[in-house]
């Protein structure tokens, strides 16, 4: 495990770790790929509006990416470091102006 | 089924971070499925898109226990590792009381063409297990070659549009038909229609042997339309009846339509906005519109003939 958790420390800062410190069969041991930020891609971003949204969730069940964050059944917002900025929450939202998207992708 | 507010409150256990594509119809399969599962499933998966992206070294989207094998047997190694959990379960090393829920999902090019023995002896052996067959209609992964699920007409990479021909020569393959005759429990989905899907997921993953789940998932890359209407185009394929929603029960007997549109839509709905299908709307191809439609207006005749039969 040790040796495992060096080579992933090695490729976290884009040194490639030696043949023995890879994982037998290449075997992935890290649970979760979040640290993976791909919010970079975006060349488009969906803005929220609290104000208009009723909470139907329907952006969640779609969006792609796990990026709208809900907590007790409500959104409370947007993972920006995920979200890719297809823009399908905007797409299916239900309503005017609870979810809309904007050109350029930084916030 | 459970409303959308309590689903959220579970934990989805494929992550964010993946490197597919923005408006990949794939994640949105699979976080459906997972919040279906009654728990963590174990997943097989052959080669695909989702497999290339989502467990790229060192790190995992997926927060289940994983497979990857190779393209032509995820069927083979989800029954094996069906057969393993009995095993154990015999010999007391896994609890007898626990339901081990196994989900193999592939692309249609790995289910249609190139895993397909697999498939066949798995649904023919009778493996508790669920394969999901996300049908983005071509060997997306490998960019974007035809498979037997693709369409008609339809543009790929390797079924030019021009003098000689205008796209694929061929008609798709129905594979659920074809998984039907096996006796499994079989269904036809489609990604934006959640409630249907997940209902049907769970239904599998109680059934005693195998089923099969085809579901639609629109490739904004290999479709060509924007990556914000991957929901929509799921949508229009059911509305014009090209991709039904229906379920296969009784060995093969019983032929259950989920969805009936009120008004069906005419096929260039769907077509128009892809960009696949751009040379059906050029000078002197209305033909293939002509004859797209007609071989949806067979099937879901067809279909309907197969419904009315088994509800008699
Ligand atoms: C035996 C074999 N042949 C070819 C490949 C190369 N390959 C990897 S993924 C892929 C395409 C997969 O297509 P599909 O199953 O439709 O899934 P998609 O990528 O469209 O999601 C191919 C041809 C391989 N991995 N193994």
């Amino acid at each position: 495990m040790v040796q495992i958790n060096n080579a992933i420390r090695k490729l976290d800062k884009g040194a490639l770790p030696v043949w023995y410190e890879i994982p037998l069969g290449g075997t992935l041991v890290s649970e979760g790929s979040t640290e993976y930020k791909t919010g970079g891609w975006r060349t488009k971003r969906p803005i929220w509006d609290p104000e208009d949204c009723s909470h139907c969730l329907i952006c969640w069940i779609y969006c792609p990416e796990m990026a709208i964050q809900v907590k007790d059944g409500k959104i409370t917002g947007i993972d920006t470091t995920l979200c890719k900025g297809c823009g399908i929450c905007a797409q299916e939202c239900p309503r005017d102006k609870a979810m809309t998207m904007a050109e350029g992708g930084d916030y | 089924m459970a409303s959308l507010r309590e689903l959220s409150q579970k934990e989805v256990l494929f992550t964010g971070g993946h490197r597919l594509c923005a408006g990949c119809p794939a994640p949105i399969v699979v976080k459906q499925a997972l919040l279906a599962a009654p728990r963590a499933p174990i997943i097989v998966q052959p080669t695909c898109c989702l497999e290339i992206s989502s467990a790229v070294f060192p790190y995992t989207a997926w927060k289940t226990p994983y497979y990857h094998n190779a393209f032509e047997n995820a069927a083979a190694v989800a029954s094996g590792i069906e057969a393993a959990v009995k095993a154990l379960k015999k010999r007391g090393k896994l609890d007898a009381g626990k339901d081990y829920y196994i989900i193999c999902i592939g692309g249609d090019g790995g289910t249609y063409d190139i895993g397909f023995q697999a498939l066949s002896g798995m649904l023919e052996r009778g493996h508790r297990v669920l394969y999901i067959c996300y049908d983005n209609g071509a060997y997306m992964n490998t960019g974007i070659q035809r498979s037997g699920a693709t369409p008609y007409g339809a543009w790929t990479t390797t079924s030019h549009v021009g003098e000689a021909q205008k796209g694929k020569q061929q008609h798709r393959k129905d594979l659920a038909w074809i998984a039907a005759a096996h006796g499994a429990y079989v269904a036809n989905a489609s990604l934006h229609n959640w409630r249907d899907f997940m209902r049907k997921v769970e239904k599998a993953l109680n059934y005693e042997g195998s089923s099969f789940i085809n579901i639609q998932a629109p490739c904004p890359r290999g479709w060509r339309f924007p990556e914000n209407m991957t929901v929509e185009i799921a949508r229009l394929g059911t509305e014009t009846c090209f991709y039904p929603l229906f379920e296969v029960e009784d060995r093969g007997q019983k032929w259950v339509i989920n969805y009936t549109p009120k008004n069906k839509l005419p096929i260039t709905e769907y077509l128009k906005p892809q960009g696949r299908f751009a040379h059906f709307f050029q000078k002197d191809n209305e033909y293939l519109i002509e004859e797209f439609q007609a071989e949806v207006d067979r099937r879901w005749e067809h279909l309907q003939r197969l419904a009315k039969m088994s509800a008699e």
